[in-house]
């Protein structure tokens, strides 16, 4: 299978401290697919994702050394408007975190804030978005009402909702259905699969089992290492490094 | 040990009575309203009308907030959003020790510094004229001084807002302060007010550097160069003619005895948000 | 730039601004403090008690002020450490956790930290009259132990709470009663944090004014007995201040200067000893 690439990695570092979180790290990740990327926890999974959109080195005693090409632009290059890129890439993290508003204004919160004034525009959008992720129907006759209202699973769908309102390129997801009960796993799932027609989708996870259901492509990271990377059905399936057939095997027996 | 518990758990109650027990002459004779809101403090002619002082109070407590609330919000949005852990290392024992220094000492700073600066150059300024001693003067040295309890609650409560929900805004392409002003501050509201409210009850009670620089005049102020007599001002300075005259002291001691129950109900107000706002995070 | 990162910058920049001005009050009163008392400090201001009154004398020193703060603030700290430390191993040892009486009095010590000193001496005074006691050192020391029990006992009861669970059962295990489990293990384990509290509390009575104005009263000479006036620093101060003649003002400033210099020296043993008791504790 030919891959296109999105985001290219190029010797990555990262430094909480003295502790070395990331160690060169250089993969590309493929446009349009869903890339997932697995090991035990504590391996620099999340710290890998949030390098894509620069939430890593928004922290104290962060050092971030190496390159990250998104569209053919470092992002760590100090001239990139940091917003840009985040614009560029929705994330979904562990447990949804709504944003102190209504479910209408976290929708539209995004747009707002890159300049959006118009109601009808906003209006449309906060539909599109809403409809997108499946939460359209649930909560139309409750639009202002607080977002924390919300049950868990669909607080994470409006995560989504909130996230492609920007209208990203990239989705990053940081092992998104983890406080979720195993339906609304299965519906966040099922909108990956039909959004990465349109959109790149990164997606951490330690469920080797949603790696098999959703991934065209696996990174497999091991105490800050990549040991191993390639299409889904040759990591998954017939691993060539000793350290990922025991990983995987290990989980799934 | 349990009774010492519970009798320290009642020093408020036993606070309230007893000044109450103290202050029950004047009640006996004159109605609370009236105490409350007349403007005559004739104390040989045994007229007691405390609202010149309310008011002093009132303005004094305004002014200092409407000066210590936004810088201190800024500075604790600084310190706890933008600044990196070695600049807070190093601010955070200066604030504690601006709270250490004695009220007498802020006193006589405001005498040596402030309440020059207002008689020669900031009234002047406005075409007024002013002795320096004024509503301003209190406020500034007041504000100074409740800089680091607003200051502290209110880092406090920025940082309990869960970095998530920041990460959240700032993944969608919001810059700092976007992100600061629509989610920050508004998850971190009940909190700010208390941490407004802790300072405001602080205000209310402090006596003896705004005794110092705020004139004492027993007028309502109508401007913030007119000088004002605060609430704890009064009780203060009377110690000495109050056994002298009937009915002083037992009006300075209602006096004690409202500002006690004034502060009291700030107090408990911002107490129960904080609680519920820590209640909230965990 | 587009207007959002204007923004940005403009209110960064405020920030700044608002921390520098935060910031540089200190400086300018300790400067101030620093500039005008310096001149006016000597030996004898610290070795000599007020010669020809207080308000008028312009020679001899504040010994008296000196000596009665440490001895009002001193003993208001021993009469308020003795509660607090009951109390505190009480709630701590005793009492259940969460328990109804607990909360109340953590809550009550809270709400009594708020209250303005001023109504601890006007409180001060109501107790006074009501033991027929005069103007006294024993009168401020209740006052002053009344108001910095609160910040002491919260103080000493976050230290406590942060002793590892395990201790208690520890001790327990091995026979020890409640008592004494309470007095030698978590007493002895949480102690630098105790002492910390205990400055922070001393610190806090010997720069109060507005409580001892009532109590304690004023005296040129070093107080000889509970029973007896005793002046104190910040009502020198005050005092001095008062008058018109430029040489006692500059002697206020001296005291202010002693004073303060008290407070710094209190504020850094305390900072000395929270890094070491962060550095000790079992985690």
């Amino acid at each position: 299978m030919e891959f296109k690439t999105h985001i290219s990695v190029q010797n990555l570092d990262v430094f909480y401290g003295t502790e070395r979180a990331l160690k060169d790290i250089t993969v590309d990740i493929p446009d349009k697919k869903i890339t997932v990327i697995i090991g035990p926890s504590g391996c620099g999974k999340t710290t890998l994702l949030k390098s894509f959109n620069r939430l890593v080195d928004s922290m104290d005693e962060v050092k971030v050394s190496g390159k990250v090409f998104l569209d053919g632009e470092n992002i760590f290059d100090p001239k990139v408007e940091i917003t840009h890129i985040r614009k560029k890439m929705g994330l979904l993290s562990q447990k949804p975190f709504p944003l102190p508003m209504s479910i209408y204004d976290n929708v539209a919160y995004g747009p707002r804030i890159h300049g959006i004034r118009d109601k009808k525009e906003l209006g449309r959008i906060v539909e599109h978005y809403l409809k997108q992720s499946s939460l359209w129907d649930e909560v139309k006759d409750r639009l202002h009402a607080p977002a924390s209202r919300l049950s868990l699973g669909q607080q994470q769908r409006l995560c989504l909702a909130r996230g492609l309102a920007v209208e990203p390129e990239i989705i990053l997801g940081d092992e998104p259905t983890s406080a979720l009960d195993p339906k609304s796993s299965q519906r966040i799932e099922q909108r990956f699969l039909e959004l990465k027609r349109e959109y790149t989708i990164v997606i951490v996870t330690h469920i080797l089992r949603q790696a098999m259901r959703l991934a065209d492509y696996v990174v497999f990271l091991y105490l800050g290492e990549l040991i191993e990377h390639g299409p889904a059905e040759d990591i998954l399936v017939d691993p060539k490094e000793e350290m990922t057939k025991e990983y995987i095997k290990g989980i799934i027996s | 040990m349990m009774l010492l518990t519970i009798f320290s758990g009642l020093i408020v109650f036993l606070m309230a009575f007893g000044l109450y027990q103290r202050s029950r002459p004047i009640l006996a004779i004159k109605p609370l309203t009236e105490l409350l809101f007349s403007t005559s403090w004739h104390p040989l002619r045994g007229e007691f009308g405390f609202f010149p002082f309310i008011m002093g109070t009132l303005w004094v407590t305004g002014v200092a907030l409407a000066i210590a609330v936004p810088l201190c919000l800024l500075t604790a949005i600084y310190l706890s959003q933008y600044a990196h852990r070695r600049v807070r290392e190093w601010t955070n024992p200066l604030i504690d020790l601006l709270a250490g220094i004695p009220s007498v000492v802020y006193g006589m700073w405001g005498i040596l510094i402030i309440v020059p600066l207002i008689k020669n150059h900031i009234a002047p300024f406005f075409g007024i004229f002013s002795t320096g001693y004024s509503v301003i003067a209190g406020s500034i040295v007041l504000a100074i001084m409740i800089f680091p309890i607003i200051i502290h609650v209110a880092v406090e409560v920025f940082r309990s807002v869960p970095y998530e929900v920041s990460e959240a805004s700032l993944a969608l392409g919001a810059t700092k302060w976007q992100t600061v002003k629509h989610v920050v501050i508004r998850k971190a509201m009940p909190g700010v007010i208390a941490a407004i409210v802790l300072g405001l009850s602080r205000a209310f009670g402090e006596t003896m550097a705004v005794l110092m620089v705020a004139g004492n005049v027993a007028k309502v102020p109508s401007s913030v160069f007119d000088p004002a007599y605060p609430l704890p001002a009064l009780i203060a300075n009377n110690y000495g003619e109050m056994l002298s005259v009937p009915l002083y002291d037992s009006a300075l001691l209602l006096a004690s005895l409202v500002l006690l129950l004034v502060v009291l109900f700030f107090n408990i107000i911002s107490r129960v948000i904080l609680i519920r706002v820590e209640r909230s995070i965990q | 730039m587009s207007r959002r990162n204007i923004e940005e910058n403009v209110f960064k920049g405020l920030m700044v601004v608002s921390t520098l001005i935060i910031l540089s009050t200190l400086v300018l009163i300790l400067a101030t403090v620093t500039v005008k008392g310096l001149p006016a400090l000597n030996l004898a201001m610290i070795t000599q008690t007020p010669k020809g009154g207080y308000y008028l004398g312009k020679e001899g020193g504040v010994l008296n002020a000196i000596v009665g703060s440490l001895y009002l603030a001193g003993g208001a700290t021993l009469l308020a450490i003795s509660i607090s430390l009951v109390v505190v191993l009480y709630l701590n040892v005793y009492a259940k956790k969460d328990s109804h009486l607990a909360a109340f009095t953590r809550f009550s010590f809270d709400v009594l930290w708020g209250i303005p000193s001023i109504v601890y001496g006007a409180f001060g005074f109501t107790i006074m009259i009501f033991f027929g006691l005069r103007t006294s050192l024993l009168a401020g020391i209740i006052a002053v132990s009344l108001l910095i029990l609160p910040i002491m006992s919260r103080a000493m009861d976050e230290v406590i709470r942060m002793v590892p669970e395990e201790l208690f059962d520890a001790s327990y295990a091995l026979g020890a009663t409640r008592l004494e489990t309470a007095f030698k293990v978590i007493a002895r384990q949480a102690l630098p944090g105790i002492l910390t509290a205990v400055l922070v509390a001393f610190g806090r009575g010997i720069g109060d004014a507005a409580s001892v104005i009532f109590t304690a009263g004023f005296t040129d000479s070093i107080p000889y007995s509970l029973f007896r006036p005793a002046a104190t620093l910040p009502l020198a101060i005050f005092f001095q201040l008062g008058t018109p003649i430029p040489e006692v003002q500059d002697r206020a400033y001296a005291s202010a200067l002693i004073l303060t210099v008290i407070i710094l020296i209190i504020s850094v043993v305390s900072r000395i000893l929270t890094k070491k008791f962060t550095k000790h504790i079992v985690k």
